[in-house]
């Protein structure tokens, strides 16, 4: 089913948790609500779900307006955040929730036939006698996500549902859900502040900062084109460092680093440089390489020191050099974002010699 | 050879024994003792005599009036104390502080006032009284006042047992139940009533127990008629201010015996919840 969110606001007090948020998200796509704590995404989740108000602005679901329809009537599965699972009730019993304070209840049979079937999808068929405190953390959150799957929701919402597993499990559990995801194409949004979790999972990322998202896109337009200095430093790594344009070239003066050519007015600027664009080289020069990070077949991350600023950067395999011995540190581009928010990509002027 | 070492944060072996043997000496001086006084006077001329005692005409009306109050008192704050526990626990209003030091009113008000409150309102005198009378209704001296006077008191009870719990359990649950369809009454009942029923059924309890035992303010209230409105502590104090001991302290047994079985069963349940805890609580 498809979701329109348009111009949504909402104030507790005097902050303003949501100030105008916009977002579409098509039948089947997996949307995830990216951004640090505070920044409204929790917020949002509510009111989709009909736990929360707005103060203006419109949630649509297939073309209806949400506004006034309670969380009871809107069909929309929520995966909370610590599971909220029903203690006093078996794994069976909360499965068997939504069903049975259906209007119109199914025969007990049905419910049985129904609750197994989910059971078996989540693949904790042997666990519907156990009660909550009774099965591990990732067991819960299958238990909470066949409940939510019970009532055939037209719209799946997880809020942060990986935070309480224990990171070896995590990384599986994501690709669990996502082909669970895949095999139903039920239109999902998840809320999380782990920027690996949302690139890995999402179709589309939408990066909220202080209640506004700034930007929603793949994550490989995200990493290549951060619409702003937040997107840039939020997503990926990367070195931020002031520079001052002077004629169309950002200069890092009095950092000895070479500058870049970039099209944006004079003035001060901030820049964004990924580890592949700080080039470390073996040579005489001002760095210092302080430690090795990880080696792939051509290329090494390395942490190199200049002038006391610690910067992430790559070096040839095998050719990186000594530590703790001075190497030179060349840029091979960067993101620039100029003080009124123009942005650019920064390009060397002259090309880095291979080596 | 090394000897045993104690942990750090362990006491003196000698020095938990003091504290143990202190309290516990406290404990059978202060309460037991006394309890086991008050059986062993009922019975020194035997069970035979407590028994006519306790079959004595207005000694069965008094335990019958205790009982009929306990009998309103308790569904009454059963049903208020959790209305009341809800509100605190689920919602946000304001006002909300009030409410919750008004709860506790009773416990911090002597007993005895609010007796006077009532007579000051319902008695004769009293601001309803002249109404009150114009429609032939007694509210002082009579069971009606009794009651007020008993659920006045007895009220924190389920209150406060049910509170700190639903506090800490929130109101996550419920919202799942509400994205999973729920009505508020399906949810009332089916999610939050369940999460908290040990300690509701605990509450009653105390409620009760204590509803069966308040002498204060029903002492004020009642007028104490014989016969009419003496309820089981109120008739203990009669009958012993007219040294007919023998009566009074089987009456006294017969109520602490309540009491006592009341306090077995909540200690009973409490157990049935901590095997339980693992699986049904």
């Amino acid at each position: 089913m498809s979701i329109e969110i348009r111009d949504v606001a909402r104030r507790f007090g005097s902050t303003a948790a949501l100030e105008g948020v916009s977002l579409t998200v098509a039948r089947g796509e997996f949307v995830a609500l990216l951004g640090p704590s505070g920044s409204g995404k929790t917020t949002l989740l509510r009111i989709l779900a009909g736990l929360e108000g707005t103060d203006s602005g419109t949630v649509r679901v297939d073309g209806e307006d949400m506004t006034g329809v309670p969380a009871r009537e809107r069909r929309i599965g929520v995966v909370f955040q610590q599971y909220a699972l029903f203690r006093h009730m078996t794994v069976f019993e909360n499965v068997a929730f939504g069903l049975r304070v259906r209007k119109r209840r199914p025969p007990e049979a049905e419910i049985a036939r129904r609750v197994r079937e989910l059971l078996a999808l989540v693949q904790i068929p042997e666990l519907e006698r156990r009660y909550p405190d009774q099965v591990s953390g990732g067991q819960r959150q299958r238990v909470a996500l066949a409940r939510a799957l019970a009532i055939e929701p037209r719209l799946l919402l997880l809020d942060e549902p990986f935070g309480a597993l224990d990171a070896l499990v995590r990384k599986d559990v994501r690709r669990w859900v996502r082909g669970l995801h895949d095999r139903l194409g039920i239109s999902t949004i998840l809320v999380t502040h782990d920027q690996e979790e949302a690139m890995e999972m999402a179709d589309r990322v939408a990066v909220m900062e202080r209640g506004r998202i700034v930007q929603c896109d793949t994550a490989e337009v995200l990493l290549r084109d951060p619409a702003t200095p937040f997107v840039a430093g939020f997503l990926g790594e990367a070195s931020r460092l002031d520079c001052q344009v002077r004629g169309g070239v950002a200069h890092f003066d009095p950092l000895p680093l070479p500058p870049l050519r970039v099209a944006l007015p004079d003035g001060e600027a901030q820049a964004f440089l990924r580890p592949e664009d700080i080039a470390v080289l073996a040579g005489t020069g001002q760095g210092i390489l302080r430690a090795v990070r990880n080696v792939t077949d051509d290329r090494a991350r390395v942490i190199v020191d200049l002038e006391g600023i610690l910067l992430d950067g790559t070096a040839a395999s095998g050719r990186a050099p000594q530590r703790n011995v001075p190497c030179r540190v060349a840029l091979r581009g960067g993101i620039v974002f100029a003080s009124n928010g123009q942005r650019a990509r920064g390009e060397p002027l002259a090309r880095i010699m291979a080596g | 050879m090394s000897a045993p070492v104690r942990p750090a944060h362990a006491d003196a072996p000698w020095a938990s024994a003091l504290l143990a043997g202190a309290a516990l000496l406290v404990a059978i001086v202060m309460l037991a003792l006394p309890l086991a006084a008050v059986f062993a006077e009922a019975l020194r001329r035997g069970l035979p005599v407590a028994i006519d005692a306790i079959m004595e005409e207005d000694a069965l009306a008094a335990i019958r009036l205790t009982l009929i109050i306990a009998a309103i008192t308790v569904p009454m704050n059963l049903m208020g104390g959790v209305a009341a526990a809800w509100a605190v626990a689920k919602c946000e209003f304001p006002g909300k502080r009030l409410l919750v030091t008004l709860i506790e009113l009773p416990f911090s008000v002597s007993p005895v006032i609010a007796g006077l409150i009532f007579v000051l309102i319902f008695g004769a005198k009293g601001w309803l009284g002249p109404w009150l009378q114009a429609h032939d209704i007694q509210v002082i001296f009579a069971v009606p006042g009794l009651v007020l006077a008993t659920v006045f008191v007895t009220f924190p009870f389920v209150a406060r047992t049910v509170i700190p719990l639903m506090q800490e359990q929130g109101r996550d649950e419920e919202e799942a139940a509400a994205t999973l369809g729920a009505s508020g009454p399906q949810t009332f009942w089916r999610v939050t009533l369940p999460n908290v029923k040990w300690a509701l059924l605990s509450g009653v309890l105390l409620c009760n127990a204590r509803a069966m035992g308040e002498f204060g303010a029903v002492s004020v209230v009642s007028g104490h008629i014989r016969g009419e409105t003496n309820t089981m502590p109120l008739h203990v104090e009669i009958l012993y201010n007219e040294y007919q001991f023998a009566g009074a302290f089987a009456v006294a047994a017969l109520l602490a015996l309540l009491g006592l079985v009341t306090l077995a069963a909540k200690t009973l349940l409490e157990h049935a919840a901590g095997r339980g805890a693992g699986g049904a609580a």
